[in-house]
């Protein structure tokens, strides 16, 4: 009887089965790649504010101390995003009427609070605590990055669970002297290269379990 | 039925190569869709549907639309889902080890019993994500695979064995089904009318000409599925058991598991079968391929395996009362009298007393009887599995925290849902498919030949 | 007369859009089926919603910053405020804590005496009524909306028009005033209006403790008892372990019967009651009186100390050896004894308690009599009667309702309700739009007392103030500053009414004093001195009445465990917190004893109608066994029809039927049987242990005889028998080395089964209400279960209480089963439940041998208000659909304390993390600590010979260990029980 198919078939099955396979890996490949992109991570995205503050300016370029405005990070686990009468010290006096200010003026006349968009932020299942990490030598760049040469504000970390594993496992690379913890531009001397960061802040080796301890899943969910 | 038909022969008389063939692809490619069989999709198809809005609520509302409580925290899902797999056995048992046995018996059933099992997996399979809390989300966190939490699933609960059991179950039972049906396909390829057929059935054939070579490689490939597959027939239901065996429930902690609920797999699968296939021997009139040695022989394995699954129920009661163990005991006295000993009054009827009957030569033959029979085996094997988990959960350690379970109408709406996903998907496999092996069959026919020819076999 | 649907108006904005939610009445299918729409969107099906999971985006959150952050408030960390919470005039100091503002959590103030840091169900379930929906929010006068202002100037106006009349026609019904400026306030509004009459009503009242003492002392005084030194106590149908806004006495006289560290002995008590009580399950030695015949068993006893009472009291033989047991311990113990009068009984028992306390010398020692409490004791079904009867007969023009709920709980025969009609003026101040409010025409809503200023006195007479916590949500008012209005105050703040009055009390420095007061929250040096009191003649009064039909019937009404006096109706973790001993959620029922069931032909949940004097009520029995025969008991406090979305039509009104007369208790009720069913939510299925080693006991003499008389073993392999668990090396070292390793010791000795850990718990935990159809499937939350085991014959069994939460297992079962790791162990021996990692297989509940895991079937959440969401843990995950959930241990008050210990460089101190359950528990039941450290008070505890682990033969290395119970029963009669 006559042919049902024409010679093409074979060289069609074959390249059916080779595609189909490849778009199963172009869709998990695909998975990966959104969960990963800024789109969703909004790594290095920035947000409009109220006002465009510029951490850059503040923080490079006057020198002004983390903690000056981040009051509560050494003692809560919040770090404390400043109320309008700590922008008001300074500029009441100092460009007291630019109109990029108007709104922290206002605020500040009227009482009416000002709402920023948060940038950093983890899930509210997460119990991260500012303290800790800062009274252990974690530095405020570890996860936010050079905030010094940030004009507006934005994430640099995409703060996954991952993420902070990587260092839970691993502490002595994001480790320095509490002193720096806030000092934007900082480099390990030599001596603290060597340094076991662990004993330096009072994590006995013997104790080691300390370390391990910080994967355990209560020490961030509760 | 033929009566000149001996008791031993696999296959009626007069049977020629054509007229097997043409008698089983009739079915598939000439036979006019019967009402009946529209009535029993319908039907079928209904109870899938009510699956599905069961489905739907379950998503909106959670899992709390069922009975399951605390303490009794797995209910009907779960009984299903076991029950459901240990259907499935019987056809993996069936054509891989008594392919390996060269039971020719196993030929004119296999198919069909293939069949069975993988709509029964796709049954079973619904189960273990839906019954979760959260399926959005644990569908795919209980699959390893590089993530951005850093974290894997634990490899040391049973459920995780679970997901590769059957997974890896599902994926050998399909290939293996696959396979046997190629030069089938082919078959009703040249048998089929009309051109559309011709090529959907050209398609799935891959191209299968029946030449020397195809065959080779065909019995190579068949024989390795049956090696892969014969493991499976005991490491999944040991598998299954270890849900329960790991636990330290009173009634689940039994080393005795995992071989008495393979042979309750066995059991059940094969009732399962008889009740399938009577009914369809019948509607189709396929007397002559499946005879009376068929049902004979698998009315044998079900008084085999029946009598194994007996004796884990004596040697449960024997290890409740010899352990000592005040919990055990309990155990075993809150079956025979607590609130649910209706139940196992039922089971120990079902799966032990009734199918004793089997001993009898007689009632072997009677096919309404092991109609009957199969029937109240499979309810027996459902029985089982609710004894095990709901009576074991509602009464464990601690009176204060005993309770009750009562199944609602949802849990009914997706038992039934699950047995009319699986009518709907055999309606349609006996519309679209061969239902027996029509080469295997051939192959026979000549075997038989020969056997009355008294020529030795070439 | 304001009808049904101009109530609606008052109720909460939700119900005004429509958004019918109760918080806690969970049925899916109640507000709405699945619409075509979600269908469809549902049936898309796994798919799709697996996509939609798949890649997940954090929604934008705005950071809204103070303006100016107000002084000591550091974000992120909470403050704690000292006040004082009043119930059943009586007051307990409280320490609220604060999160911004908001107030969360309620515990006992440790420097306040009626607290010493234990608190009752009542304090920790009060913060959840501050955020009540269903609270009264707006002012109705006339019928109409107004402000306060105008309110005001139209209050005056009346206020005017009285004086003009020397306050002719114009009445105060008030509860027991207890609050010293308010009372001084009110006197002062009367001497204005000497004609002006003030009433007091509370339907749980006093008046027989008052009866008493004039009875026994010609005066009227209140008795303080001492727990601590009293070896032996009486306790004549009282319930002093239950005693309101009063932990103080279950504390003390548990610390009586510890067992622990080397206090080798224990008081003893003997209890006769009619109503099972917790303080008759404490008892050691129980006899079942009925409600009529404990003032035979009284006369007796009284007789056998000496009192010399006419008549012959008739008490059974069984009964009489109990009597003489008694006594004789009494006499043995002279001045170590204690004669305990319950508030249900006659004057007359109580004047016999006094004669009797006089007799043994336990005045000064172990009762101590003072002024009472209330500013101005008054007899109080009298006064509500009176007021009925003038307004009857239309000589009341005004009537001003500060507070309580007449109309749903004045005594039947008085017909408030329909004498309140009469009334041209009938204004009312109070938390919620009740049964009272409804037929008022003017209403004002009440503010709570975390939200106002003001004072009140303890039992003992000591005196604390009331600091507000937040400003009122609902715009409410004090009564203070109502009753200002009239003056024509209107702007009056009581916090300077408050302050006017103590400035007057003060000696020296009143600001400095003023401060350290709310500070401490007690106003030192308030406790009321003792009253030297003098027994008149028994001849005069001691007179034993002749003894009750043992056949006819006899009716009992209480407050209820939960609802109390039925305040407390729109509360939802009340209403679903289990009562100790039925174990009865969201109904009151009608108890009965087994006998007098059987004799009846009743049933659990069969609906009976009480019926007496025409009146009749109809509710649904349940069997308490200990229950006196031929007896019913009518829980007050239900059938509430104006409560708010919970409260109302829950349960039976057994106020109903209560007379003014004899208000507990009355013979001759007829029982009759209707083929009505009533399904009641009950926790607990099983009471018996089924001989298993669950609750171990011990008398004393046994304990004191066999140091290790808790290790009964079922089959334990020999390598893990007679080992503490935790504490030891070896076998049972921690799987996982850490700083500390934490551990719980629940002494059940001291366990009285208050539940005040179990509301503790939800509040610290966020934990869910589930509502009554869900409790009848067993999915309560409760991550406590307190367990009540019953033992011995139904007529009067021995009672036994275990709070049941997560033990953290050391090898726990729980763990290897989750497929996703989802709960698992940490160095610090804590056995982690992370909630968002969950999916919900529930293997981990069916493998726990403890059943202390609770899933979440529905979204329980869901149904909670916005202004409910302000009472929540912020420090606590709120937990959605399909997760598992269990104790934790309160691990984020470790964490805490972890973090605050770090940041000093120290480690954390013994005793500086407590668990809400320990917290609560008045009796000091639970012990937690880290127990690594052999010097920690719990190592100590857990190191008692008589500690065990609860299903230890499991090997599952239990964190939490219990410590047998020890009763101290009279050999003389521990034989036999009537």
């Amino acid at each position: 009887m006559s042919q049902l198919f024409g010679r093409s078939a074979n060289t069609l099955a074959l390249l059916t089965i080779s595609v189909v396979l490849l778009l199963g890996g172009i869709g998990v490949g695909l998975a990966y790649a959104i969960q990963g992109s800024s789109y969703v991570t909004e790594v290095n995205t920035f947000k409009a504010q109220p006002v465009p503050f510029s951490h850059q300016h503040h923080v490079g370029g006057l020198g002004i101390d983390c903690r000056y405005c981040h009051t509560s990070v050494e003692t809560s686990a919040v770090a404390g995003v400043p109320p309008v009468d700590t922008c008001m010290n300074c500029h009441k006096m100092m460009w007291a009427d630019a109109p990029m200010l108007k709104p922290i003026r206002d605020a500040h006349k009227t009482g009416e609070a000002i709402e920023w968009n948060q940038v950093n932020k983890v899930p509210e299942f997460v119990y991260f605590n500012h303290s800790a990490h800062i009274n252990k030598g974690v530095s405020c760049v570890s996860c936010h990055g050079q905030v010094n040469e940030m004009p507006l504000m934005r994430k640099t970390q995409t703060l996954y669970m991952g993420f902070c594993l990587d260092c839970h496992r691993n502490p002595q690379a994001n480790l320095r002297p509490v002193e720096a913890v806030t000092d934007m531009d900082w480099h390990p001397d030599e001596e603290w290269k060597k340094k076991d960061k662990l004993v330096h802040h009072g994590i006995h080796p013997k104790k080691n379990f300390e370390v391990h301890q910080l994967t355990n899943c209560s020490m961030c969910h509760r | 039925m033929s009566q000149d038909l001996t008791p031993e022969s696999v296959i009626g008389p007069g049977q020629t190569l054509s007229s097997v063939t043409d008698k089983i692809n009739d079915i598939v490619v000439k036979q006019k869709i019967r009402p009946g069989w529209v009535l029993g999709f319908f039907i079928s198809f209904c109870l899938l549907n009510g699956f599905f809005l069961t489905v739907a609520l379950l998503f909106k509302y959670g899992v709390g639309i069922w009975g399951i409580t605390v303490p009794v925290g797995w209910g009907f899902d779960i009984i299903n889902f076991v029950w459901w797999i240990g259907i499935g056995h019987a056809g993996t048992l069936i054509s891989a080890i008594l392919l390996l046995f060269r039971q020719d018996w196993r030929t004119s059933i296999n198919r069909f019993a293939e069949a069975m099992t993988l709509f029964a997996v796709a049954c079973a399979a619904t189960y273990p994500i839906l019954h979760m809390g959260r399926p959005e989300v644990g569908a795919y966190w209980v699959l390893p695979y590089p993530n951005f939490m850093g974290m894997w699933p634990q490899f040391r609960s049973p459920l995780m064995w679970d997901v590769f059991a059957i997974s890896t179950y599902g994926l050998t039972s399909l290939l293996f089904w696959l396979v046997g049906l190629v030069p089938d396909f082919a078959t009703l390829r040249d048998h089929s009318p009309h051109l559309w057929q011709r090529k959907i059935y050209g398609i799935c054939s891959l191209g299968w000409r029946g030449s020397a070579v195809h065959w080779n490689r065909y019995e190579t490939i068949y024989l390795i599925l049956a090696g892969l597959a014969t493991p499976l027939v005991l490491s999944v239901h040991t598998i299954v058991s270890f849900d329960f065996a790991i636990g330290i429930v009173p009634g689940w902690h039994t080393t005795i598991f995992p071989p008495y609920f393979v042979a309750g797999a066995i059991y059940s699968g094969f009732a399962m079968v008889l009740t399938l296939m009577i009914p369809t021997r019948y509607f189709f009139g396929l007397y002559d391929f499946i005879t009376p040695r068929h049902l004979n022989a698998m009315a044998k394995v079900m008084l085999l395996t029946g009598l194994i699954v007996a004796y884990g129920y004596l040697i449960e009661g024997f290890i409740g009362w010899y352990s000592s163990s005040e919990y055990e005991r309990f155990m075993l006295i809150n079956r025979f009298v607590g609130p649910y000993r209706y139940f196992y009054w039922a089971l120990l009827a079902c799966n032990v007393v009734i199918p004793q009957l089997l001993w009898f030569r007689k009632l072997r033959r009677n096919v309404p009887f092991l109609f009957l029979i199969s029937l109240i085996i499979n309810t027996g094997m459902w029985l089982e599995r609710f004894i095990i988990i709901v009576v074991s959960l509602s009464a464990d350690f601690l009176p204060a925290a005993w309770g009750m379970y009562y199944p609602t109408t949802f849990d009914w709406t997706m038992f039934i849902g699950t047995i009319g996903l699986f009518f709907s998907l055999l309606f349609i496999f006996i519309r679209v498919l061969p239902l027996i092996s029509v080469f295997e069959m051939r192959v026979l026919v000549t075997e038989e030949d020969h056997k009355r020819k008294g020529k030795p076999h070439a | 007369m304001k009808n049904e649907s101009d109530n609606k108006m008052w109720r909460s904005i939700e119900e005004q859009e429509g958004k019918h939610v109760p918080q806690a009445r969970f049925n899916p299918f109640n507000n709405d089926f699945l619409s075509r729409r979600e269908f469809m969107e549902w049936s898309s099906g796994m798919v799709a919603v697996l996509s939609a999971s798949a890649c997940t985006r954090m929604p934008q959150q705005k950071i809204v910053p103070y303006n100016k952050t107000p002084e000591k408030v550091v974000p992120g960390k909470p403050l704690y405020f000292a006040t004082t919470m009043t119930l059943n005039g009586r007051a307990i100091g409280v320490l609220a804590e604060s999160h911004m503002g908001r107030p969360t959590k309620l515990d006992g103030n440790a420097l306040h005496p009626a607290s010493l840091g234990g608190s009752d169900a009542y304090a920790q379930a009060a913060v959840l009524g501050l955020y009540d929906p269903d609270r009264s929010q707006s002012l109705n006068m006339a019928g109409s909306p107004m402000y306060w202002e105008n309110a005001a100037a139209s209050l005056n106006a009346i206020a005017k028009n009285h004086l003009a009349r020397r306050g002719e026609g114009f009445r105060i019904l008030t509860e027991p005033v207890v609050s010293p400026s308010l009372a001084a306030q009110i006197d002062a509004f009367v001497a204005a209006n000497p004609a002006a009459q003030w009433h007091q009503y509370e339907p749980v009242h006093r008046d027989t403790e008052r009866e008493g003492a004039l009875m026994a002392f010609g005066e009227d005084v209140a008795s303080v008892y001492a727990f601590k030194p009293a070896e032996v106590v009486v306790s004549l149908d009282s319930d002093f372990l239950m005693e309101p806004a009063n932990p103080r006495y279950a504390r003390d006289f548990a610390s009586n019967r510890t067992m622990l560290q080397g206090s080798h002995g224990m008081s003893r008590l003997y209890s006769a009651e009619a109503s099972p009580t917790i303080t008759g399950a404490k008892a050691d030695n129980r006899i079942v009186a009925r409600a009529s015949e404990v003032e035979q068993i009284a006369a007796a006893l009284a007789q056998a100390c000496g009192v010399s009472v006419q008549g012959t009291p008739s008490v059974t033989a069984a009964h009489k050896k109990w009597v003489q047991a008694a006594a004789e311990d009494l006499k043995k113990h002279e001045g170590a004894s204690l004669v305990v009068p319950g508030r249900w009984q006659t004057p007359l028992v109580h004047a016999l308690a006094h004669a009797m306390n006089a007799r043994l010398r336990n005045v000064g020692k172990t009762v101590r009599y003072t002024a009472p409490v209330e500013v101005h004791s008054v007899a109080q079904s009298d006064s509500i009667k009176r007021l009925a009867l003038d307004m009857q007969a239309g000589k009341v023009e005004t009537v001003l309702i500060l507070g309580g709920n007449p109309v749903y709980n004045a005594p039947s025969d008085v017909k408030f309700s329909e004498s309140l009609s009469k009334v041209k003026n009938r204004i009312h101040c109070g938390l919620y739009v009740d049964e009272t409010a409804s037929q008022c025409n003017y209403h004002i809503p009440e503010a709570h007392f975390l939200e106002s200023w003001g004072d009140a006195r303890a039992y003992d007479g000591t005196a604390s103030l009331i600091q507000p916590l937040i400003a009122p949500l609902y715009g409410g008012k004090t009564y203070s500053e109502v009753l200002a209005a009239f003056s024509g105050d209107a702007n009056a703040k009581s916090y300077d009414q408050v302050r006017a009055y103590w400035k007057g009390k003060a000696g020296g420095d009143f600001e400095r004093s003023w401060t350290r007061w709310l500070n401490e929250g007690v106003v030192e040096g308030s406790a009321s001195a003792d009253k030297r009191v003098a027994l008149r003649a028994e001849g005069s009064w001691a007179k034993v009445g002749r003894a009750p039909t043992a056949t006819s019937m006899e009716v009992i009404f209480r407050p209820d465990a939960t609802m109390f006096d039925g305040r407390f109706s729109n509360n939802g973790w009340l209403q679903e917190m289990p009562k100790p001993l039925s174990k009865l959620t969201w109904d009151n029922a009608a108890f009965v004893s087994a006998a007098t069931a059987a004799a009846l032909g009743i049933k659990n949940e069969q609906v009976i109608r009480i019926v007496w004097g025409g009146k009749s009520v109809d509710a649904p029995v349940w069997i308490l066994p200990g229950h006196a025969d031929n007896s019913v008991t009518l829980p007050l406090g239900y059938g509430r029809t104006h409560a708010g979305r919970l409260g109302t039509g829950t349960g039976f009104n057994a106020y109903s039927l209560r007379p003014s007369g004899s208000t507990w208790s009355f013979a001759g009720v007829e029982i009759a049987k209707t083929d009505k069913q009533y399904r009641l939510a009950n926790t607990q299925s099983h009471a018996n242990m089924e001989g298993r080693p669950i609750v171990r006991t011990a008398t004393l003499a046994k304990a004191q005889k066999d140091h290790h008389w808790t290790h009964i073993h079922m089959h334990v392999p020999e390598r893990l028998q007679n080992v503490d668990v935790g504490t030891a090396g070896g076998e049972h070292a921690p799987v996982a080395p850490a700083q500390y390793q934490w551990g719980m010791a629940i002494n059940l000795s001291a366990c009285n089964g208050c539940n005040s850990c179990v509301v503790a718990c939800q509040a610290e935990n966020n934990i869910p209400n589930v509502g009554k159809e869900e409790v009848i499937r067993g999915r309560e939350m409760h991550w406590i279960n307190l367990d009540r085991y019953y033992e011995g014959d139904t007529a009067n069994p021995d009672t036994h209480f275990q709070p049941r939460m997560c033990v953290q297992c050391e090898t726990a079962p729980c763990e290897v089963v989750c497929p996703v790791g989802a709960t698992a162990h940490d160095n610090e021996g804590l056995n982690n439940m992370v909630y968002n990692r969950c999916v919900g297989t529930k293997y981990c509940s069916n493998n726990c041998p403890y059943k202390v895991r609770h899933f979440n079937f529905f979204e329980y959440t869901k149904t909670i208000t916005p202004s409910m969401k302000m009472v929540q843990n912020p420090d606590v995950t709120v937990r959605g659909r399909g997760v598992m959930e269990k104790c934790t241990y309160c691990v984020q008050r470790i964490s805490e304390a972890r973090i605050t210990a770090k940041n000093e460089g120290r480690k954390i101190r013994d005793g500086e993390v407590k668990t809400a359950c320990q917290t609560a528990c008045p009796s000091q039941a639970i012990f937690f600590g880290d127990i690594s450290n052999p010097n920690s008070l719990v190592s100590k505890i857990k190191a008692e010979s008589h500690n065990y682990g609860l299903l230890e033969e499991l090997n599952t290395k239990p964190r939490t260990t219990y410590l047998g119970k020890v009763t101290n029963p009279n050999t003389a009669l521990s034989a036999e029980k009537s």
